[in-house]
């Protein structure tokens, strides 16, 4: 035995750096990290992003408003319709408008699912990396269901480009709540499915457990927001603390973890299902009837039969088309609760029909940026699931 | 409330404050940024402990030319604000505040990145999203949407 301890304190070792990506099965999202290992301990990790980035800032400054609208699809493209509500509501802010009642039901009825589907591919690819194959074969298929019902709404089912400024698309189809709660039987099903297996599963907390630590106050000094934040104590959700929408008229409560590791985040998140679940329902209960567009003509498309049949409205659509609807100048920051955080839009206009800035606060970039801290002095499979649950989206982070 | 306060601390370093559709403004000078920044983060009536989002737009044709944009938020308060330093093309140059926020590092080197303005004592400023031997700062205005780079090579 003494020989043994002996020569693991004399053993010669010399660090080693490995690069997990760009292409690897871990790092979805494409992102790459530079290893730099003592045996199977990380000494240090540098994370390289950027593999994604396509110019979504300069494409918005050289396009109308209206015309942002599909690359905000692309941000974070597993929850497209935050980043549409989100968009929508900052040129709503800077106009000093705000949308019909019913659109606001709507626009958080489909927020919530969007959130319900983030967050099932979330545990769905976290649990499968971690060798929980069944489960992601699970939370696919509940979020299949939902997919099935946004593609009824707005015709796809990840690039949905359903929110319009100033309204929507078109209204809910008919028989949409009924289709809602179908789905959500088989998915609360799941849900428990899905529990049973992952939560008193002595392998996922052995992976997970007091991995990926941040403290409190460390997560708020890093910038952490969203569930994230959340697993570390930090009650902080915009749709309370700043409610936007019709969100203050929901009956919802945010969970909230204690240590702030892999697990935790885990743990937020599946509650987050079952709440987002019950705003669905109850906006789907107090949904009023009513138009869902704004009729203004300079910043909401007329009518399709407007347009046909009388001169003005042909006369308006022509110029909103060519010339983009025209928000007055000034600059606004408009914030929504994304699926992993604060998802803010920085909003810059001088009274023209582009956008003089139109920046994205991406939540998932400064959770990426604090991979380094969470990750030196641990061990190198501990980058899987941490990365997991950081839930990094490469459309987003990179833009 | 904050920018009362702001002004009342730096009388010289804050050029402007306004509240355009109720967000919180202010336009200050760009040396004092580190004093301010540490004032609104530890005064106690403020407490903006969050570095929420930091960017910087391109108003090419004015001077300053650059405007380097920090929004804050204080959880205690539930409140935000936006302050602005104002950036010359010929001194492009601001002070980190990585020290303040940690938060900052990876929006600094966008900033740096994509418009080229330098952060000066953060520790590694270096592009993030483009890459070594990219050339030129893509989100100034005067970077032509449909310019190739040597690396990538022509149209063919």
């Amino acid at each position: 035995m003494d020989i043994m301890t002996d020569s693991a304190k004399n053993l010669h070792t010399e660090k080693m750096v490995i690069n997990m990506g760009p292409s690897h099965p871990v790092t979805h999202g494409t992102v790459k990290f530079t290893v730099t290992l003592d045996g199977e301990t990380i000494d240090d990790l540098k994370v390289d992003i950027g593999y994604l980035h396509r110019g979504f800032e300069k494409m918005c400054e050289n396009g109308t408003w209206e015309q942002v609208m599909p690359y905000t699809d692309r941000l974070n493209y597993v929850s497209p319709l935050i980043n549409n509500v989100g968009y929508a509501l900052a040129v709503e802010k800077l106009f000093g408008l705000q949308a019909p009642e019913r659109c606001q039901y709507i626009r958080v009825i489909l927020s919530e699912m969007a959130r319900i589907c983030d967050h099932y591919t979330n545990i769905a690819a976290g649990a499968m990396e971690v060798g929980a194959m069944t489960v992601f074969l699970y939370f696919v298929e509940a979020r299949d269901l939902l997919w099935d019902l946004l593609e009824e709404v707005c015709g796809a089912r990840v690039t949905a480009n359903y929110v319009r400024i100033g309204g929507l698309k078109n209204d809910l189809p008919e028989g949409f709540a009924a289709g809602v709660a179908r789905a959500f039987k088989t998915c609360r099903e799941l849900w428990v499915d899905v529990d049973k297996l992952l939560t008193k599963n002595r392998i996922f907390i052995d992976r997970m457990r007091d991995v990926g630590t941040m403290p409190a106050q460390e997560a708020i000094a890093h910038g952490f927001t969203g569930p994230c934040l959340r697993a570390s104590g930090v009650p902080y959700d915009v749709r309370k603390a700043q409610p936007y929408l019709v969100y203050d008229r929901m009956d919802f409560e945010i969970p909230v973890g204690e240590t702030g590791d892999n697990f935790d985040r885990y743990l937020v998140r599946m509650e987050e299902i079952n709440q987002s679940m019950r705003i669905v329902e109850q906006a789907l209960a107090k949904m009023p009837a009513g138009p869902i567009n704004l009729d203004m003509p300079g910043m909401r498309w007329q009518s399709k039969d407007d347009t046909y049949s009388r001169i003005e409205s042909l006369i308006t659509h022509f110029k909103t088309i060519t010339e983009g609807i025209k928000p007055p100048a000034g600059e606004i920051y408009s914030a929504v609760e994304g699926a992993n955080g604060e998802l803010g839009f920085y909003l810059v206009s001088d009274g023209s029909g582009k956008p003089v800035k139109c920046r994205v606060r991406p939540p998932c970039f400064p959770l990426t940026a604090a991979m380094p801290r969470m990750m030196r002095g641990r061990l190198i499979a501990d980058i899987v699931p941490t990365f997991d649950m950081i839930n990094m989206i490469g459309g987003e982070c990179d833009r | 409330m904050t920018l009362d306060k702001l002004s009342r601390q730096f009388p010289r370093s804050v050029i402007e404050t306004h509240a355009h559709r109720g967000d919180a403004t202010a336009v200050v000078r760009k040396e004092d940024i580190l004093a301010i920044s540490k004032f609104l983060r530890d005064d106690p009536d403020l407490a903006y402990n969050f570095m929420m989002d930091l960017t910087a737009v391109d108003y090419m044709g004015k001077e300053p030319r650059f405007e380097v944009v920090y929004h804050l938020y204080s959880l205690s308060k539930n409140q935000r604000v936006r302050i602005k330093a104002q950036v010359s093309e010929a001194d492009c140059a601001i002070d980190s505040i990585v020290s303040i926020w940690v938060a900052a590092d990876w929006f600094e080197r966008e900033v740096f990145d994509l418009y080229g303005i330098v952060f000066k004592g953060h520790p590694n400023l270096k592009r993030i999203l483009l890459y070594e031997g990219f050339e030129g700062h893509p989100l100034r205005k005067d970077y032509p949407v449909k310019k190739r780079q040597p690396l990538i090579g022509p149209l063919n």
